[in-house]
C-alpha cells in the first residue's frame, strides 16, 4: 500500500521501532510514580543506559550483553536517586534534575572514544511465515527481539500492577504511604526497588537508541526523548496500555515528519523536527485540562516524601 | 541503633556550611576521576580552580572572562531562584535564553546598518520580552490547563534549538557571506554591540544587568510583599491560598520573571562575546543555572558566589581542554557532582543522626 511516495507497512514498522526506546523509558516511570516517586532523571539513565550498552557492545561483539549492561547502567544511576530521596530525603524534583545534568556529562566523558563507530548488528528476530505474511509481515513481524519484549513487559506490568499482590503492595505505598506503613509495608524497600525498576527500564530505553534505532554514540544523543517518556506518563493516566496507545501514537508523528523530510516537502527541516516536542506539549494540555483530566488518576502520595517518624 | 530524626527548625549553621562542604567534596572526587582518566589530580583541580585567576600565564586571558561566563548564570539563576522558592518549577531557561537572544538579535538585524543610540536599548527590551513570551507559554498553559510546568518548559527547549537553528540558517542569515551558517557579527556593528565598558575587564552591560538584578531580587524578597507570598506559597501553600495569594498569578509572575532575565542573558550574550546568531550559539547556561541557584541557597547574595564558582569551572575547563587533553564534558560531570552533593549534606540541615539504645520502638 502506498499514499504518495510513502509506503504504509514500512512506515509502521519504522513506527513500532521509533516508539520503543519511548515506551521502555515510560513503562519504568509509570512504575516508579504508581509507588509514589517521581523521578525526573529519565533522561540521564536512558543516556547512560545508551552509551554503556554501546561501549559493552561494542567490546563484546554482542548486543545482547549490550542491552543487559545498559539495564545495569541504568539502573546504578537510578540507585543513586534512590539514595538521596529515599535514605538522604532530598527533594525530588532537584534530585531528577541532578540525575540528568550529571547522566548527560558523565556519558559524555565515558563515550567520547566511541563517537563514529557502528556497534555490533542486533538480527532481526526469525518469525518464520508471519514474516512472510503480505503487508501486516512486513509492518508487524519484522523486527528485532527488543519490540517483542518491550510489548510483553507492557503487559507483564499491567498484570502485575492489576493483579499481582506485590504490585497492589506498590500501588497502596503510592496512593498513601503513611496508610501503608501503617499496614505494615516497607515503604521505602518497595520504592526503592520500583526507582531500580524504572532505571534499568530507562537503560534499556537508551540502549535501544544507540544499538538499533541509530544505530551508533554520539553525545547527548537522547534529544528529549526521557522527557518526552516523562509526559508519556501523565498522557497515558498512568496506565500501562494507554502508555503503549501513547508511544505508538508518538513514533508514529516522529517517523511521519521524517518521512515528510525524506519527501522534500517545502517545510524546512527545523519545523518538521520540532513537531514531536510541540506534540507532546498539546497532548499534555489536552489531558491534564477539562474534562479529558487525566491528572485527577495520579497517584496520591506522588512526589512526596516518607519518614515515619517513629 | 542509629536513627534519622528531623529537625524542629533547620539547621542555619548547616544551611551555610554545605555549599562549601560540597564544593570540597567534589574538588575531592573530581580528583579521583581525573586520576581514574590518567591525568594527575592535582594539577587539574588547580588548573580549574585556580590558574583562571592566579596563574600568570593564561590570568591576564581569563580573568575577565570569570564576569563574562559568571554574568549570564547569575542573571539567569536569580530569576530561576524566585521561582524555586515558591515550588515553581522553570527548567527551560535555556530555550527562553535562545528567544532573548533571538529577539535581541532580530532587532540589530532589522536596523543594520543604520547608526543610532536607541538600537542598543530596543534590543535589550526585545531580548527580555523574548524571554519574558517564551516562558508565558508553559505559565498559561499552567495556570488555564493545569500543564505540568516543569515538562513544558523543557519540551520548548528543544523547540527554540531548532527555531535556533532555522534562523541560522535562514532568515538571520548571513546574506554578505552565502554558504555559511550563521548571521552578521554583532560585535561589528557598532550601534548594536555590547562592548566592555571598561576596557580588560570584561565588564559589559550583562554584567551590569546581573548586579541590578540581583539587588533587585534581593529587595523584592526580603522588603517587598511579593517576596513575602513567594516564601509563603513556596512553604505553606494552603496558608497562602488563605492569606489571599492567588497561585495563577504567582505562577505567571515567577515564571515571567525568570523568563525575562534568562531572555536577557542571551541578548547580551549574542550582542557580545558570543557575537552573532549561530547553531551552537547555546552553551547550557539555562542548565548550569538550576545548579547555581541551588548552590547559592536560592539567595540572591549566594548566587552571586555560586555563579562565580560555576563560572570560574567553564574556564578551568576550557584551560584543562586545552593544557591536559581533559574532554570538555567532565566539566558537566563536575557540575552534576556539585548539584548530587549538595542535596545529599542537605539532609543534615533537616535531619540529624541520632544514636539511640536498644530496638527501635
Amino acid at each position: 500500500m502506498m499514499i504518495g511516495s510513502i509506503n504504509i507497512a514500512v512506515l509502521l514498522a519504522a513506527l513500532m521501532v521509533a516508539a520503543t526506546p519511548i515506551l521502555l523509558a515510560a513503562i519504568g516511570e509509570l512504575v516508579v510514580e504508581k509507588a509514589g516517586v517521581l523521578n525526573l532523571g529519565v533522561e540521564g539513565m536512558m543516556i547512560m543506559g545508551a552509551c554503556v550498552g554501546f561501549i559493552i557492545a561494542v567490546n563484546t561483539g554482542s548486543p545482547l550483553i549490550g542491552f543487559m549492561g545498559a539495564a545495569l547502567g541504568g539502573m546504578g544511576l537510578s540507585l543513586l536517586f534512590a539514595l538521596l530521596t529515599q535514605a538522604l530525603m532530598t527533594n525530588q524534583v532537584a534530585s531528577g534534575l541532578a540525575l540528568t545534568l550529571f547522566g548527560l556529562g558523565f556519558s559524555a566523558l565515558l563515550g567520547q572514544k566511541y563517537v563514529g563507530i557502528t556497534p555490533p548488528r542486533t538480527p532481526k528476530l526469525d518469525l518464520g511465515p508471519l514474516s512472510e505474511i503480505p503487508f501486516l509481515g512486513r509492518a508487524l513481524f519484522s523486527h528485532d527481539i527488543m519490540v517483542y519484549l518491550t510489548i510483553a513487559l507492557v503487559a507483564a506490568v499491567w498484570w502485575f500492577l492489576k493483579y499481582a499482590r506485590a504490585g497492589m503492595i506498590l500501588r497502596a505505598v503510592g496512593e498513601n504511604h503513611d496508610a501503608a506503613h501503617a499496614l505494615g509495608y516497607h515503604v521505602k524497600r518497595v520504592r526503592v526497588l520500583a526507582i531500580m525498576f524504572g532505571g534499568a527500564c530507562a537503560g534499556l530505553g537508551g540502549a535501544y537508541l544507540s544499538l538499533i534505532r541509530v544505530p551508533q554514540w554520539t553525545e547527548g544523543m537522547t534529544v528529549g526523548i526521557g522527557w518526552i517518556a516523562l509526559a508519556l506518563v501523565v498522557f497515558a493516566s498512568w496506565r500501562p496500555w494507554r502508555a503503549m496507545a501513547g508511544a505508538y501514537l508518538f513514533g508514529g508523528v516522529v517517523v511521519l515528519q521524517l518521512n515528510l523530510q525524506a519527501a522534500g516537502v517545502k517545510i524546512p527541516v527545523e519545523y518538521l523536527s520540532m513537531s514531536p516536542y510541540l506534540i507532546t506539549i498539546a497532548v499534555l494540555v489536552f489531558i491534564s485540562s477539562g474534562k479529558a483530566r487525566g491528572s485527577l488518576n495520579a497517584p496520591g502520595s506522588l512526589n512526596r516524601p516518607f519518614h515515619a517518624s517513629n | 541503633m542509629i536513627r534519622l530524626e528531623k529537625r524542629k527548625e533547620p539547621s542555619k549553621f548547616w544551611r551555610i556550611a554545605n555549599p562549601f562542604l560540597a564544593v570540597a567534596l567534589t574538588m575531592l572526587a573530581g580528583a579521583v576521576m581525573f586520576a581514574i582518566l590518567g591525568k594527575d589530580p592535582i594539577v587539574a583541580i588547580r588548573l580549574i580552580f585556580f590558574d583562571p585567576i592566579f596563574s600568570e600565564t593564561f590570568g591576564s586571558y581569563s580573568r575577565p572572562q570569570l564576569l563574562i561566563k559568571s554574568a549570564p548564570l547569575i542573571l539567569i539563576a536569580v530569576g530561576l531562584a524566585i521561582g524555586f522558592k515558591a515550588n515553581i518549577w522553570n527548567i527551560g531557561a535555556e530555550g527562553q535564553y535562545i528567544i532573548g537572544a533571538l529577539f535581541g538579535a532580530g532587532v540589530a538585524l532589522a536596523f543594520f546598518p543604520a547608526p543610532g543610540w536607541y538600537i542598543f536599548p530596543l534590543m535589550v527590551v526585545a531580548g527580555a520580552f523574548g524571554g519574558f513570551l517564551w516562558a508565558m507559554i508553559p505559565a498559561i498553559l499552567k495556570t488555564r490547563f493545569n500543564t505540568n510546568e516543569i515538562l513544558v518548559s523543557l519540551l520548548l527547549v528543544y523547540v527554540a534549538e531548532k527555531i535556533l537553528a532555522a534562523m541560522a540558517l535562514g532568515l538571520m542569515r548571513n546574506p554578505d557571506i552565502p554558504g555559511f551558517p550563521g548571521s552578521r557579527d554583532l560585535r561589528r556593528y557598532e550601534a548594536a554591540h555590547n562592548a566592555e565598558i571598561f576596557a580588560n575587564t570584561g565588564i559589559h552591560w550583562g554584567v551590569v544587568a546581573a548586579l541590578i538584578a540581583v539587588i533587585f531580587a534581593y529587595a523584592m524578597m526580603t522588603r517587598h510583599m511579593l517576596g513575602y507570598h513567594v516564601r509563603l506559597a513556596g512553604q505553606a501553600p494552603r496558608a497562602a491560598r488563605f492569606g489571599g495569594v492567588s497561585p495563577a498569578r504567582l505562577v505567571v509572575i515567577c515564571l515571567g520573571i525568570s523568563g525575562a532575565l534568562a531572555g536577557l542573558a542571551g541578548m547580551f550574550e549574542v550582542s557580545g562575546p558570543g557575537g552573532q546568531v549561530r547553531i551552537e550559539f547555546a552553551s547550557g547556561y539555562g542548565f548550569t543555572a538550576i545548579i547555581v541557584a541551588f548552590l547559592g541557597r536560592l539567595n540572591p547574595i549566594g548566587i552571586v558566589l555560586a555563579g562565580l564558582l560555576l563560572g570560574l569551572t567553564y574556564i578551568g575547563g576550557e584551560l584543562s581542554q586545552m593544557m591536559l587533553q581533559l574532554p570538555s564534558a567532565s566539566i558537566q560531570v563536575f557540575q552534576g557532582m556539585l548539584l548530587f552533593f549538595l542535596l545529599a549534606l542537605d539532609f543534615q540541615t533537616n535531619y540529624r543522626l541520632r544514636l539511640t539504645r536498644g530496638a527501635r520502638a
